[in-house]
């Protein structure tokens, strides 16, 4: 069964499109929904949990209709929003106890649940200090544990490294990558910044301007497209062109040649033209392409 | 036959063991039980309790100050052997109304306010919960705590009267109506505070706002009626009552419960009465149909 699926999904608030003629499925797993900012991100996943209707087109999420089942989608699917949503007088603990309690489970099952939940998301001593005097990091961590707390099937993350220093955002992403391996819960993160999601997603959907880019398993965004990365001491302009015209795919970044790698007979190739011109080879190596290239590659295709 | 060799004894003794992750398969409860947890934590919390020691003083020590009448009252006619109690049920929260409206004034914002102002109304609704249940629950949380906090003073004296001997015949009629005008100010004053807070995110002005308008419609109404008295204009004195929710229940408990009113004037005949209750049921009607306009703008 698909854990999401959009038929033409279309979303217009006025003249505005934020989702448009989205169609699309996904398997269970952690998946990256990238986007630039003002994307159609927020907009999808609010759709997700039946909040907002669809303009037209149909979307399900655990088989449920959107349009008719939200509430029984929202009891199954947890939401960490982008924003700040945490009232700084109360502890952690009865602040996640409360919303588990939100989430239809009864008060002693919503304690225990409560402190399973915030050690698994690293906060141990501090629970019981009003949230008001915690870092951005612990803030963050709360807002994920109550979308955790009543072990849903799916959570949905709106940009959850948002304001996170680097360890911070190594921490968090571990986590995410967690919660879809070991507590085996599907995960929807969403996300304008590439780089990271690629560690820790099975699948990414691209969206741009509220249409889909391209949806595929990570491990064919990062394998289809090898690259061998070539710097030599001089004449790169000449080497260029020379492995131009045996039929290569090459891109100049600063001074070192990107060729595309289609098969093992690439790297002879480059070997004899560098030993042909006679220059010194710095380096060869294979690289992986990142999503953000292929991003921008697939973004300037379509515009 | 497994060939997973079990744990040594030397490591399982004195070391916190990480168990994983556990799911949860107990009983999901659907919305109306949420609705309900929401109504009784909101409820308990409006005297501070499921919240820190300092949301306690304020809400107690007002619950404390405002049985202390009550508690005289009661005294009083056990040491002169009176055969009634000194103080009408029936008047007994107009005489309280300043400290009823600094209670409504002080917990109405805490109700409502910070789940706006901290914004975390997304998390409500990407739950179970919809809107109108939240909208429902946290009114019928404030009106039951203002119930409380009308009744039992209500009830102490009731029960006093009792133990001192009273006559039961005598005194339930006007127990039992000042209760059903204690529910009629609850229901009003729970509805006007909420709306209030609820377009006043910052708490102080919340309260600051509540409690003005309160006191600035009792104290309109006090004038009105004064001037009206003086210038022998019944019906316009009469008919002040509207101005204030105290006085406009208090119309309500004279003209349809049969009380005597404390006032002055009290509204004229069936057409005051029919006037008064449909006043009366009318802000109940608009505070809900506001609160749900209110809270169907708030985005997720």
């Amino acid at each position: 069964m698909a854990l999401i699926s959009t038929d033409t999904l279309t979303k217009r608030y006025g003249p505005v499109t934020a989702v448009s003629e989205l169609s699309v499925d996904i398997e269970p797993g952690v998946i990256g929904l990238i986007g630039a900012n003002g994307a159609g991100k927020s907009t999808l996943i609010k759709i997700l949990l039946g909040l907002v209707p669809a303009t037209s087109g149909s979307a399900t999420v655990l088989g449920l209709d959107v349009a008719s089942d939200g509430a029984q989608i929202r009891s199954r699917v947890g939401y960490m929003p982008e924003h700040d949503c945490l009232p700084p007088d109360v502890s952690a603990t009865e602040f996640v106890v409360h919303m588990a309690r939100m989430s239809g489970l009864a008060r002693t099952a919503a304690r225990e649940r409560t402190a399973d939940t915030l050690r698994h998301v690293g906060l141990y001593e501090e629970r019981y200090r009003p949230i008001g005097s915690y870092s951005t990091g612990m803030k963050q961590r709360v807002k994920l544990a109550q979308s955790l707390v009543h072990d849903p099937t799916l959570v949905l993350l709106d940009e959850p490294t948002n304001g996170l220093d680097p360890a911070g955002r190594d921490d968090m992403l571990g986590l995410i990558r967690r919660i879809g391996s070991e507590f085996g819960i599907s995960v929807l993160v969403a996300s304008h910044l590439l780089g990271e999601l690629e560690r820790v997603c099975d699948h990414v959907v691209v969206i741009d301007g509220g249409r889909l880019l391209r949806s595929s398993s990570t491990a064919d965004v990062t394998a289809a497209s090898a690259l061998v990365a070539v710097e030599v001491d001089d004449r790169t302009d000449e080497l260029a062109a020379a492995l131009r015209s045996a039929g290569l795919t090459v891109a100049l970044v600063g001074h070192v040649l990107e060729v595309e790698l289609r098969d093992d007979t690439t790297y002879d190739v480059v070997r004899d033209h560098v030993v042909g011109l006679g220059v010194g080879l710095v380096r060869m190596e294979q690289r992986r392409h990142r999503m953000s290239e292929i991003f921008t590659a697939a973004g300037a295709g379509i515009v | 036959m497994s060939d997973a060799t079990p744990p040594t004894p030397s490591a399982r003794s004195g070391v916190i063991h990480d168990i994983g992750y556990r799911h949860y398969d107990g009983p999901r409860l659907g919305r109306g039980h949420i609705a309900r947890a929401l109504f009784v934590e909101s409820a308990l919390g409006a005297y501070g309790i499921g919240r820190s020691a300092r949301s306690k003083i304020v809400p107690m020590l007002l619950f404390a100050v405002v049985c202390v009448p009550a508690f005289i009252l009661v005294v009083v006619a056990a040491i002169t052997n009176a055969d009634e109690l000194p103080g009408e049920y029936t008047s007994y929260v107009l005489n309280v109304q300043v400290l009823v409206a600094i209670y409504v004034a002080g917990q109405a914002p805490a109700n409502v306010s910070r789940d706006l102002r901290f914004r975390v109304m997304p998390l409500y609704f990407s739950r179970p919960l919809e809107r109108v249940d939240y909208v429902l629950a946290k009114y019928a949380a404030l009106s039951a705590a203002v119930f409380v906090f009308v009744a039992v003073p209500l009830t102490i004296m009731f029960l006093g009267a009792l133990l001192v001997e009273l006559p039961i015949g005598e005194q339930a009629p006007d127990y039992l109506r000042s209760l059903g005008s204690g529910l009629l100010v609850a229901l009003v004053l729970a509805g006007i505070g909420l709306v209030i807070a609820a377009v006043t995110p910052r708490r102080g002005l919340g309260v600051a706002a509540i409690i003005t308008v309160l006191l600035v419609l009792a104290g309109v109404q006090g004038v009105v009626q004064g001037i009206a008295t003086e210038e022998n204009e019944e019906t316009l004195a009469a008919y002040s009552g509207l101005f204030s929710p105290f006085t406009l229940v208090d119309g309500v408990q004279s003209s349809v419960l049969g009380a005597d009113s404390a006032l002055p004037a009290e509204p004229p005949g069936t057409v005051g009465a029919i006037v008064f209750l449909i006043v009366t049921l009318l802000l109940v009607v608009a505070c809900v149909g506001a609160l749900l306009l209110r809270y169907r703008k708030v985005s997720i």
